[in-house]
């Protein structure tokens, strides 16, 4: 700053606005923040197995339940249409049934979103199933490379198999 | 460096010279983008070729938050400093960074129609960016929607302004609500988790899309600045004519 400052003065209109502008941007900052908080019940996309153990989701309630395809748990039936699998998020678990056909990317150990309704039986009555990834992206060969090395764990959150080392850059 | 630029004459002086260098970038960068992006990356593990789509979606996602995030600022720029540049870049930026949210909604839409099984889901991260879709038209809307051309760019920038709550919404939409949409892959914490193979058309693509919205943008200034010299020297020619009919 090598300039001479202008008389203050000449500043405060500036000043005034520029305050004004940071209290509105706080404030509706804030409330933003508020409403989004209060709001969180209609923003999550799916339930995990967990949340629908803790809460009471009242039965024919239509939801939707996101996870992992749990691994050895899919069974297929009249002719690979009627389709039975699990949902876990490596805490508690629930039993899907499903009439259709699957997205290309479903498969065990994959994210999932189910939609549908928990039947009296307790298993999970969907109607449409979404296949979820998560946000790794690698050629096949390194895969298959970290797969014999040992070092692919599957993702601890609810968002797919995830090879935590190794492939990242 | 905004005060700097925020003299019109200089603004247009120092965007006259970057221009070809903008188009220059820009043809390199998505020509080389696609190169990489069609021809020499890896289809990915799982999803196969249609990973391809990223290298269109993901750029343009990022063109619609960082030129939504610019008119923003040169709206608070215009309000509070008066810098009247400020309001004319916003409006000349708007229908681009338009341009760019629709490229990364229909993107998307085949994206996820490929890999998830579906077009839409009201997810929060797909939502808030339809949301940002609805942000850009309502700004040029209100922008034209006055006779008086400054009480039009006033409303409008306020409305970019207040609309920037929208931002880190769809940012972190990932991380604070469940989504179908996964969370980010490249501005995370613990570096980027995109191989370096399928890095490189990503990378190269958004250069290619900034410089191509720099160009374009300073096109669309240099036009808009043009016109209102038109418009006063047409308006100067007038009064004069009127003038001497009245002196007559």
């Amino acid at each position: 700053m090598t300039m001479a400052r202008p008389p203050r003065r000449a500043l405060t209109a500036k000043r005034r606005r520029l305050y004004v502008l940071l209290a509105a941007a706080v404030t509706l900052g804030g409330a933003a923040a508020l409403v989004l908080n209060a709001f969180e019940d209609a923003l999550v996309f799916f339930l995990t197995p967990t949340d629908l153990k803790a809460r009471a989701v009242p039965d024919n309630r239509m939801i939707r339940i996101g996870g992992l395809v749990e691994e050895g748990s899919l069974r297929k039936s009249g002719g690979g249409i009627e389709v039975r699998f699990a949902i876990t998020d490596l805490t508690n678990r629930v039993q899907v049934r499903y009439r259709g056909i699957l997205p290309d990317l479903f498969r065990e150990g994959q994210g999932v979103v189910a939609q549908g309704r928990v039947g009296p039986d307790g298993v999970f009555a969907a109607s449409e199933i979404l296949a979820k990834h998560d946000e790794t992206y690698m050629p096949k060969e390194v895969a298959d490379a970290l797969r014999k090395s040992g070092r692919w764990k599957p993702g601890a959150k609810n968002t797919g198999a995830a090879p935590v080392t190794g492939a990242r850059p | 460096m905004i005060h700097f630029l925020a003299n019109p004459a200089r603004f247009m002086r120092i965007g006259a010279r970057l221009l070809p260098w903008c188009w220059a970038l820009a043809a390199l960068g998505m020509g080389a983008g696609l190169w990489f992006a069609l021809v020499v990356s890896p289809a990915d593990y799982q999803q196969g070729d249609s990973v391809r789509i990223m290298y269109i979606h993901v750029p343009s996602a990022w063109m619609a938050l960082a030129v939504y995030s610019l008119i923003a600022l040169v709206s608070a720029m215009a309000l509070v400093w008066k810098h009247p540049l400020g309001f004319l870049i916003g409006r000349a930026a708007a229908p681009l960074g338009t341009g760019f949210t629709v490229i990364c909604l229909v993107t998307g839409a085949l994206w996820g129609q490929t890999s998830w099984g579906t077009w839409w889901v009201w997810d929060a991260r797909l939502t808030s960016v339809l949301i940002l879709f609805f942000l850009y038209l309502g700004y040029m809307a209100l922008g034209s929607a006055f006779d008086d051309a400054d009480r039009g760019n006033r409303a409008a920038a306020l409305l970019a302004m207040v609309g920037f709550v929208n931002i880190p919404i769809i940012k972190f939409s990932v991380d604070w609500w469940s989504t179908l949409h996964q969370p980010a892959s490249v501005l995370r914490m613990g570096g980027s988790a995109i191989h370096p193979s399928m890095l490189t058309p990503l990378v190269l693509m958004a250069l290619g899309f900034v410089a191509y919205f720099l160009a374009l943008l300073v096109l669309r200034v240099r036009a808009e600045i043009a016109g209102r010299k038109v418009a006063a020297l047409m308006m100067a020619g007038a009064m004069g004519g009127a003038g001497e009919f009245h002196d007559n």
